[in-house]
């Protein structure tokens, strides 16, 4: 074993003639220790107080309100200076993150007519520009993405916004402090749907000669941080809103800094170099080393399943239901946890094992082998007369994990019980197009199946889209073709259910007839680790795709 | 002299619009939909066909040609789909920060390649002479993005000397001292390549220079070293002026991914950022404005060569 290196030998003795040879050298290292200094002078301008957050984005997401730049645009940008009627609830570690009331204090469905629903609006909050928020403000919200006649409609944020709402068929002001939405359906997951439409200042647009360009530049939400600086492309600052409507949830931190940094290795040596305090999903091969050197990595499962999606037109192996079960019995999914450095959530279903809308199914996803090569014998395979199958995967993508490593094992464990896989192979952005697309498609090419994570923060993307007869392609996204009554009478029990006891009893009916039917490779749950200077406290890593940053403190 | 300046103009404008399409051509040829990167990945049909109607995505391809290049003859180059801001502010306020990177990174290698250079050169044939070849082949070869993350590993992560990237505490709004740090790294790593090729390219022309009749010639009569360096500079300069043309060029458009590696608002990530996001308006201006960045310099220093070298005056 040899001796580790040393970066800081003792200095030997030098001739004159060596150290007429090294001046040159000690000058460059005095240059270089003073550019050191210059930098280490620029690093103390930020007190405590101050977080600095590297992002995996490009761009700072567009600080409008309803933001771009997906899940990650809305956690830093869309849920930090905005808000929304509906809040998740962000408040612990332990339990599925639920909804909340947010600027809306109460909400119900008319008993009547259930198309018709009062949101009860909370009093006292000011918009950042000293303006109030009124049942006016949150029709003009509603107008910016779905009236193109409104001077409001803003383009940009009603592509980002108007597919999360999309029953919306009406909306008025009832009083000050209520307004009347109205459904063009029965829909009982519009608070969730509502969660994710945030609120601008109609006063603060007004006063920019109603322009969003102008807008941007000094924006204006309800939200606990308000925007101080917004670089494009290079960095923004978000400053404490002391005069944030909740005391509970007055930002502790003075600042909140934002640099889009895309490539992982320069957000690892950022972090290393003290010049961020928490960088957004760290490389898995970088996790061990920087808990070696004394940064957290903090982790959490969250709503988010990496499965396959089995194709169900007809001639597809996957319409036998042996295949399926097989298929999720075949995976080491403890396995690729190890691979993956423990960075996942092997998965039992949709929905994370311990979410409320797991339910009871009585098929168990686990590591079998021998009764998955019995299932795949009762359906005629065997490893040496194998089933051959054609997958769809992506090298990388957004929310893809480790998508080579991953298909590879799978690839291996499926070959044990006698499904020989052939990938396709495609950039993300194709796959996309395809999933959207659907199976028939000609760019489906043969495939079978495809690799597409998926958001499932609430039951109408964790379950409904993917399966509902209605849903098919163009209208929506049942890639597969799915075709069964009887689970669409259980989505039709959710969207009608108004109870939430009863609601949730549907989605759990819902769930476990997808675990119990195996409609998809279940494969993992991904856990979003985050690595952070051990100066960063009281972060809270709620289980959604959406953080609390009001309860981080840095210590001196 | 100036018969030779209009044509080298003219002939620019088949090498610009072959460019853009060729540019127009690869983007397409790229499988995915462009607006992939900027839609929710749910968005309905309907959703998408407002957003490509609205960048006129939902035209035939050559119609979206003709459509950009008649504005961007009038200086418009466009809207990014993905942030929304006019193209040619994207590419302003990046090029800047490239220009920097790029004017400090030739300044550094054409001083070192020089320098070295001419060191090797007189010592042609010695294990000093060799010694610097490894050292210049090594700054060629080496692939710079991989040159960039050990110097952040080592000067960054491991020493905390330096920042490991972005263009300054502010960003690189208005310059100032603190940012002379943020500098540091991404120019060594930028410089190392062009270093090599240009002490190369001036140590074999020393070495040659050196050997020709006209050196014998002046050492016969007893001109000093100095009064013979001269000459010899003279004579290299030419050239190596037009290497370094060339390589200043490869570092403002080849930078993408050093860029990259240190988060820094140039050219390079702005290209990258383009590529990932498949934001064709972006990437077409960004490689339009690179590619006649690169056609002038090549006629400036065709321009300059002459007042190094009267042999060359054109007419």
């Amino acid at each position: 074993m040899t001796a580790p290196h040393t970066l800081t030998p003792a200095a030997p003795q030098r001739s004159p003639r060596a150290r007429r040879w090294l001046a040159p050298t000690r000058r460059a290292a005095t240059a270089v220790a003073m550019g050191a200094a210059l930098c280490l002078a620029g690093a103390s301008a930020w007190a405590a107080g101050t977080m600095r957050v590297a992002m995996t984005l490009s761009d700072i997401p567009v600080p409008n309100g309803q933001t771009d730049q997906g899940a990650e645009g809305m956690r830093f940008i869309g849920y930090t200076v905005f808000e929304a009627l509906v809040a998740f609830d962000l408040s612990s570690a332990d339990k599925a993150s639920g909804l909340i009331p947010g600027l809306a204090t109460e909400w119900k469905v008319n008993a009547t007519d259930k198309t018709r629903w009062t949101f009860k609006l909370r009093p006292d909050v000011k918009f950042h520009d000293g303006s109030t928020f009124n049942a006016q403000a949150v029709v003009w919200n509603l107008d910016k993405l779905l009236n193109s006649q409104a001077e409001q409609f803003d383009p940009k944020q009603a592509a980002q916004g108007r597919n999360r709402i999309p029953t919306v068929k009406a909306y008025k002001v009832i009083d000050e402090l209520t307004v009347e939405i109205t459904t063009a359906e029965p829909e009982a997951q519009l608070p969730y749907q509502l969660a994710m439409v945030v609120m601008s200042s109609p006063a603060q647009w007004l006063a920019l000669g109603k322009s969003w360009d102008n807008f941007i530049k000094k924006p204006s939400g309800t939200g606990p941080f308000k925007m101080e600086t917004y670089v494009p492309r290079e960095r923004a600052v978000l400053a404490r809103n002391e005069a944030y409507w909740n005391k509970n949830r007055v930002p502790k931190l003075d600042k909140l800094v934002l640099l889009p940094v895309p490539d992982p290795s320069a957000r690892v040596a950022a972090l290393r170099s003290s010049q961020v305090d928490w960088v957004e999903a760290p490389p898995p091969d970088a996790i061990d080393s920087l808990k070696g050197a004394g940064f957290a990595v903090v982790s959490n499962v969250y709503p988010h399943v990496w499965p396959w999606h089995f194709s169900r037109l007809e001639g597809s192996p996957w319409n036998d239901i042996r295949v399926r079960k097989a298929a999720n019995l075949a995976i080491d999914r403890e396995g690729m946890k190890s691979l993956m450095g423990g960075m996942m959530v092997s998965a039992k279903g949709m929905v994370p094992p311990n979410s409320p809308w797991f339910g009871k199914p009585s098929f168990e996803v686990k590591y079998d082998v021998p009764a998955a090569k019995a299932l795949m014998a009762q359906a005629g395979f065997s490893k040496d007369k194998p089933l051959k199958v054609r997958a769809i995967m992506s090298p990388s993508g957004s929310g893809q994990m480790q998508p080579q490593l991953m298909n590879e094992l799978i690839q291996q464990n499926l070959v044990e019980i006698g499904i020989q896989v052939e990938f396709d192979t495609r950039d993300w952005n194709a796959l996309l197009a395809n999933w959207r697309a659907g199976a028939k498609d000609a760019s489906t090419k043969g495939a079978t199946s495809t690799n597409s994570s998926y958001y499932s923060q609430d039951p109408f993307t964790a379950l409904i889209r993917h399966l509902d007869s209605g849903l098919v392609p163009p209208k929506g996204t049942n890639w597969g073709y799915y075709q069964d009554k009887e689970m669409d009478a259980l989505f039709d029990g959710i969207r009608n259910e108004f109870d939430p006891k009863a609601q949730l009893v549907a989605i759990q009916k819902a769930h476990e007839k997808y675990v119990n039917d195996a409609l998809f490779l279940f494969v993992a749950h991904d856990v979003a680790p985050r690595a952070m200077s051990k100066k960063v406290k009281g972060f809270v890593p709620a289980q959604n795709w959406f953080q609390d940053f009001t309860t981080i403190s840095m210590d001196k | 002299m100036f018969t030779y300046l209009l044509k080298r103009l003219l002939y620019t404008v088949p090498i610009a619009l072959a460019v853009t399409a060729l540019c127009f051509s690869l983007v397409y040829l790229a499988p995915g939909d462009p607006l992939s990167a900027v839609l929710p990945s749910d968005a309905s049909q309907e959703i998408i066909d407002i957003v490509k109607a609205q960048y006129g995505l939902d035209q035939p391809v050559f119609v979206q040609y003709w459509l950009w290049l008649k504005h961007a003859l009038m200086g418009d180059l466009g809207q990014s789909i993905s942030s929304g801001r006019p193209v040619a502010d994207e590419i302003g306020k990046a090029i800047g920060n490239s220009l920097l990177l790029a004017g400090l990174a030739s300044a550094l290698a054409f001083t070192v390649g020089t320098v070295l250079g001419i060191f090797a050169g007189y010592r042609h044939g010695t294990a000093t002479d060799r010694g610097l070849s490894a050292l210049a082949i090594a700054g060629v070869s080496i692939p710079h993005y991989w040159l960039g993350i050990v110097l952040v590993a080592i000067f960054s992560a491991r020493l905390n000397w330096l920042p490991a990237m972005g263009a300054g505490p502010e960003g690189s709004a208005g310059w100032s001292l603190e940012q002379v740090p943020y500098v540091v790294l991404p120019v060594l790593t930028l410089a190392a390549m062009p270093a090599g090729i240009v002490m190369r390219s001036v140590r074999a022309l020393v070495a040659e220079t050196l050997g020709r009749d006209f050196i014998v010639g002046l050492t016969a009569k007893g001109m000093g070293q100095a009064a013979i360096f001269r000459h010899l500079v003279k004579n290299i300069a030419p050239t190596t002026l037009a290497v370094l043309g060339v390589q200043l060029g490869y570092l403002m458009a080849g930078s993408i991914l050093v860029e990259t590696v240190f988060a820094w608002p140039g050219t390079g990530l702005l290209l990258n950022t383009a590529i990932l996001q498949r934001d064709i308006p972006l990437l077409q201006g960004t490689i339009f404005v690179l590619a006649m960045f690169f056609v002038g310099l090549n006629l400036l220093v065709d321009m300059l060569q002459p007042l190094f070298d009267p042999r060359m005056k054109r007419t």
